[in-house]
């Protein structure tokens, strides 16, 4: 992967001067990439990755392996597309193995999870069957460990 | 009670200990450990915690029992597993069964290669700005430090005139040691073939400490070892402390022609008896994967030496360009300041520490040794506050 993304994977609030002091580039041409990378959607938004835990927000989030009948045209994506607009629905991945789509869904309750896997998600034609689970704790997001790491606990000085 | 004729406790040291003066490091240390809220570039290890597979499996080596002594020269697993790997990134190829000791770390492996190899009296080279423990080893060896400067005007290479000059009939070894500690610099195939060249005129043995090897970010990495006709004459010293961020595990290696081993292993085996049994099954487990962790790691240490380098060039400190190791070394002479005033002024009037350059060597006089194995979110801090500092002097 380009560097550039991978320091805005890391931290999205990295300014192009430091960007570029870190690739030996100049501002305008670390500006010009991003801008690049924004235009050709390669760059889909900047999020700050939140510990939910510790906001007790009073919402769940469940995990729903979900399994389809691909369609005769356009296979899995034309399903999977409709299944994706949904604003309960936060994310979604097509997967090989025992089920073919793996939801996160967010809700305020359980109630109004369950709801929308009965009423919206299992009524969609070539849905055949769903299994839902909630998420308890969130140990690790997106590669960010969600405990505060320990403290450097190295010598200040050493050769 | 002293009765008349007894020594003081200063005269019980022995003499070469005695007069070795105490590390510059070490009264930095004393005054940095003092202070809170600092941002240190005085650290000379890794910033990253170990990778994670290899604490693992170090735990599950515990709860097998790996907990005895292993045979002297480390665990025969282990010395194949270096021997590929050695074979693999350095191009030298040894014998895991006679032609490589296991040590506590590259100081161990430093110290049997000096012990062994020297006679009372035996000229020993090395290039100074250096690792603080070089001249001390040699002369616990009882040889006779020879010391060859390099430049900030060669970007601290070594090349073979220098040495030209400083050689001698009683000069029998050469101790190199690149990517540098504490100048960054690396030494271009060029400049190693013809320092081997060198070597074998003069029928001098050659320690080479690679310890940083990985961590080279311009160009690649040439170990003397793997020169044609050098393997003979070559200790060559390499350990998991800084690529793999394993200081604490202690364990290094030395690779040699079978009979200088054996010379080795006899004074590890009287003094040491083995590596630590669990730091060697670490050290397995980090040489099965060794270029996922490494390369994660070289990558951003890389975005920190060019951060560095770029902010040094903008608050106009002349800096050669650090390409390996994690320091960077700029010449802070121009400033009116020693090193060691520049460092305690800094450490006062911004809370950044940095090692006077003078700790690595008197030609290390005028620089400051920053080493970049903090965060980036440290290096970005410290660096403003240094800019700060600079225009604040130069005013
Ligand atoms: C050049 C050099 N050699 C050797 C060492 C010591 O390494 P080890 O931890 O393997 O004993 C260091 C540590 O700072 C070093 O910088």
């Amino acid at each position: 992967m380009d560097e550039l993304l991978k320091i805005l994977k890391q931290n999205a609030l990295e300014s192009p001067e430091n960007i570029a002091k870190m690739l030996n580039l100049k501002v305008g041409e670390v500006k010009a990439r991003i801008a690049e990378y924004e235009k050709k959607g390669v760059i889909r938004g900047y999020q700050a990755i939140l510990n939910e835990d510790q906001l007790d927000l009073g919402r769940v989030t469940a995990v729903i392996e979900v399994k389809i009948t691909p369609e005769r045209e356009g296979g899995f994506n034309k399903i999977s597309s409709r299944i994706a607009r949904f604003s309960e629905v936060q994310s979604i991945y097509l997967m090989s193995g025992a089920y073919d789509l793996l939801l996160f869904v967010a809700g305020k309750d359980l109630r109004e999870v369950a709801s929308f896997v009965s009423e919206k998600l299992a009524t969609i034609e070539g849905v055949i069957s769903t299994s839902t689970h909630f998420m308890l704790k969130t140990y690790k997001h997106h590669g960010i460990l969600m405990e505060t790491e320990h403290e450097d606990e190295r010598l200040k000085v050493s050769p | 009670m002293k009765t008349s004729g007894s020594k003081s406790p200063r005269e019980w040291v022995a003499g070469h200990v005695r007069d070795i003066p105490r590390s510059g490091i070490r009264d930095f240390f004393d005054i940095v450990s003092t202070m809170k809220d600092i941002i240190s570039l005085g650290i000379g290890e890794p910033d990253f915690d170990t990778p994670w597979h290899v604490r693992e499996s170090t735990v599950f080596s515990l709860e097998r029992g790996a907990t005895h002594y292993t045979s002297n020269l480390g665990l025969l697993e282990l010395r194949k597993a270096v021997a590929r790997y050695v074979n693999r990134f350095f191009k030298a190829s040894y014998d895991p069964e006679t032609e490589i000791l296991v040590t506590v770390g590259v100081s161990e492996a430093l110290d049997l290669a000096l012990r062994a190899l020297i006679n009372p009296g035996d000229e020993v080279m090395y290039h100074e700005p250096c690792y603080v423990s070089y001249r001390a080893d040699i002369i616990f060896a009882h040889g006779t430090p020879v010391v060859v400067e390099t430049r900030a005007e060669d970007d601290f290479r070594l090349t073979r005139e220098m040495l030209e000059k400083k050689v001698t009939p009683k000069t029998k070894l050469l101790l190199l040691n690149f990517p540098n500690n504490p100048t960054g610099a690396t030494l271009p195939r060029k400049d190693v073939e013809e320092i081997a060249e060198f070597a074998k005129k003069h029928d001098l043995l050659v320690i080479t400490d690679e310890i940083y090897a990985e961590l080279t970010y311009d160009g690649e990495h040439v170990s003397i070892a793997s020169i044609p006709g050098m393997k003979e004459r070559t200790i060559f010293l390499h350990g998991f402390s800084k690529a793999w961020a394993m200081t604490g595990f202690r364990l290094g290696y030395a690779c040699a022609p079978a009979e200088l081993t054996e010379a080795m292993m006899k004074v590890h085996q009287y003094t040491m008896l083995c590596a630590p049994t669990m730091s060697q099954k670490a050290a397995i487990e980090a040489l099965t994967n060794p270029e996922f962790d490494v390369t994660q790691m070289r990558e951003e240490y890389h975005k920190r030496r060019n951060f560095l380098d770029r902010s040094f060039r903008e608050m106009g400190l002349p800096c050669s360009k650090p390409r390996g190791a994690f320091y960077a070394f700029p010449n802070i002479g121009g400033m009116g300041l020693t090193s060691k005033e520049f460092a305690l002024k800094l450490l006062d009037e911004e809370k950044v520490a940095a090692v006077p350059g003078n700790a690595f060597g008197d030609c290390g006089e005028g620089f400051l040794r920053c080493a970049y194995a903090t965060s980036m979110d440290n290096i970005k801090e410290a660096m403003a506050r240094m800019e700060r500092f600079v225009k604040r002097l130069r005013k």
